[in-house]
């Protein structure tokens, strides 16, 4: 699979630059980073608790299932957050991951 | 109807904060304004609207008539009042209210902490999908209902290729049906709900004749369509690898054969809940709600809640739609101007009383149509995610039930994890409570609702402080 996501229409925006994981890829302005990222890769991050990827869930805020980071270490929610030219968007927890599940 | 008396001291205005800017936190600051309040309105999103009338970005070209279909007319009159509004309210949008104490409320916006004042809060915070989980549904792909409906909403996009919609609920039929003319490919609408579940609920649901009629009519376009629609349909697993996500989904149809349906996106969903976290940590009552099998907020008809200056209004207080939350929005202001003591036209409170009682017919309507298949939990098999923040089984939470005897819901929580992820109960709290409840034999309201705790949504630990 290439992209998750399907765009529908609106594709007339300008075009946006960003970084995921050091590759670059374009955007369109006003496209949430799932957006960005889901239309050019299946998932957006890897599960903490098992070896699934995750693709998000409920799109407005509530089930925290689409965090990705700056490499500032900024935590981001991909649903409500909009990409910027220049962005440097890392899919891995910046810090150490609690091992719960062994 | 009970008034209760706001005593602030003579001489300065009341502070009123309003959290949401959906249709009822709009119409409620639009009702205060005209009689002379200027109300602070609260908003974790960027632009009003709320989910229902969620406004897209900037630099998209859609008009009404495509976002909004049959709504079209509802959700301009909605943005327009709030654009006059816009200027003389205080108005905090891509604020998030993540606790409270009597009289203050506990703000974070762009990573800054502050606090706002009030004297009177009115919680217009809206509702999220109720979820019952399945075998597999951790997977990527599968999304809640309301988020595929946003997707194409906000971002002009579908959820995948080829999306299956299954759960039960009007916005079953109306997503499915955006997504078919908006373009995407729509698999198949799986329904949990038979047929005579929806004719025995034909007298309360002819409360709203129209209403009822796009509803008939949303499942006339995806017949002639020919998408494929399953009444009585029992889920039963989500097939697809940990790597690529979603690639089938099995169901049992009413007849009893095996149904797979090929598919790379699910949208899953049965109707709605309600954001109830704040009006918990101010002490408000809840009570279960046999109509829906939910709790929700305690609240007289013009909804005051039963902690004294604090109000609730929206979908976050009774499920009765974004028609429904613009009349409680009004109503719960003239409630609010009763209180203190200002002059409120009668037959202007009346008339919101009336609107919401007809509306409320139509709520036990669908609430019968559409019932939460609560023997779902029951049959999930014990290796089937209950949380899927955590990772969470169905098996090893019943355990806890079986093993350490944990028969109410936080009791539970504090020994399996199950609603202590980062959605915090959001999608496995009511599920969790009827696998808890089957588990011990007991009915769901007996084992209890989680409790609300702050912070309401994960804070980062970059978060600063800035003086109010």
């Amino acid at each position: 699979m290439k992209g998750r996501f399907v765009r529908l229409g609106e594709r007339e925006r300008a075009p946006v630059r960003l970084l995921v994981d050091g590759t670059p890829i374009e955007a369109l302005q006003g496209d949430t980073l799932m957006v960005a990222l889901l239309t050019q890769g299946p998932a957006l991050r890897q599960s903490e608790f098992d070896s699934g990827r995750r693709a998000g869930f409920c799109l407005m805020g509530a089930c925290q299932d689409c965090w990705v980071w700056t490499r500032a270490g900024e935590r981001l929610r991909a649903c409500s957050s909009e990409v910027r030219e220049g962005l440097d968007i890392l899919t891995t927890q910046p810090e150490a991951v609690w091992p719960l599940h062994g | 109807m009970a008034t209760a008396r706001l005593n602030i001291p003579s001489g300065t205005a009341p502070r009123v904060v309003i959290v949401g800017a959906g249709p009822a936190g709009t119409r409620c600051a639009e009702t205060l304004l005209a009689a002379g309040l200027v109300p602070t309105l609260v908003d974790e999103n960027r632009r009003d609207g709320g989910q229902i009338y969620r406004r897209q970005p900037e630099g998209f070209r859609r008009d009404y008539a495509t976002l909004y279909g049959s709504e079209a007319h509802k959700a301009r009159a909605l943005h327009d009042s709030f654009d006059r509004l816009r200027p003389r309210i205080d108005y905090r949008p891509d604020t998030l209210v993540w606790n409270l104490t009597p009289g203050q409320l506990c703000c974070v916006s762009q990573g800054r902490h502050f606090t706002l004042d009030y004297d009177a809060l009115i919680l217009c915070t809206g509702a999220t999908d109720r979820l019952m989980p399945l075998e597999g549904w951790q997977l990527a792909g599968t999304y809640s209902l309301g988020g595929a409906q946003i997707a194409l909403k906000a971002q002009s996009v579908s959820i995948g290729h080829r999306v299956v919609f299954m759960g039960s609920g009007p916005l079953l039929y109306l997503v499915a049906s955006q997504y078919l003319k908006a373009g995407a490919q729509v698999a198949a609408v799986l329904d949990t709900s038979p047929l005579g579940k929806r004719i025995a609920a034909l007298p309360k649901l002819l409360a709203r004749p129209g209403l009822l009629w796009t509803g008939m009519k949303l499942l006339a376009q995806l017949c002639l369509a020919r998408v494929p629609v399953h009444l009585g349909i029992q889920p039963v697993r989500v097939l697809g690898d940990a790597q690529g996500g979603v690639s089938l989904v099995q169901v049992k149809t009413a007849k009893g054969d095996g149904l797979d349906v090929e598919c790379d996106a699910l949208a899953l969903g049965y109707h709605l809940r309600p954001e109830t976290q704040l009006a918990d940590l101010a002490g408000c009552r809840l009570a279960f709600d046999p109509a829906s099998s939910q709790w929700l907020l305690e609240l007289d008809e013009a909804g005051r809640t039963s902690v004294s200056g604090v109000y609730a209004a929206g979908d976050g207080a009774k499920i009765r739609g974004a028609d429904g939350a613009e009349h409680a929005g009004r109503l719960v202001a003239l409630a609010l101007l009763e209180d203190l003591q200002q002059p409120v036209n009668a037959a202007e409170l009346d008339e919101q009383r009336q609107a919401l009682a007809v509306m409320d017919q139509f709520r036990l309507g669908l609430a019968q149509a559409f019932p939460w298949p609560s023997a779902q939990a029951k049959a999930l098999p014990d290796t089937a995610i209950v949380c899927r923040c955590e990772m969470i089984s169905a098996g090893e939470l019943r355990r806890t039930v079986s093993e350490k005897g944990a028969c109410e819901v936080n009791r539970a929580k504090a020994f399996s994890r199950v609603g202590m992820g980062r959605c915090q109960g959001r999608y496995c709290s009511q599920a969790g409570a009827e696998v808890i409840a089957a588990a011990a034999g007991v009915a769901v309201q007996e084992v209890g609702r989680q409790r609300g705790q702050a912070p309401v949504k994960p804070l980062s630990m970059l978060t600063g402080e800035v003086a109010p």
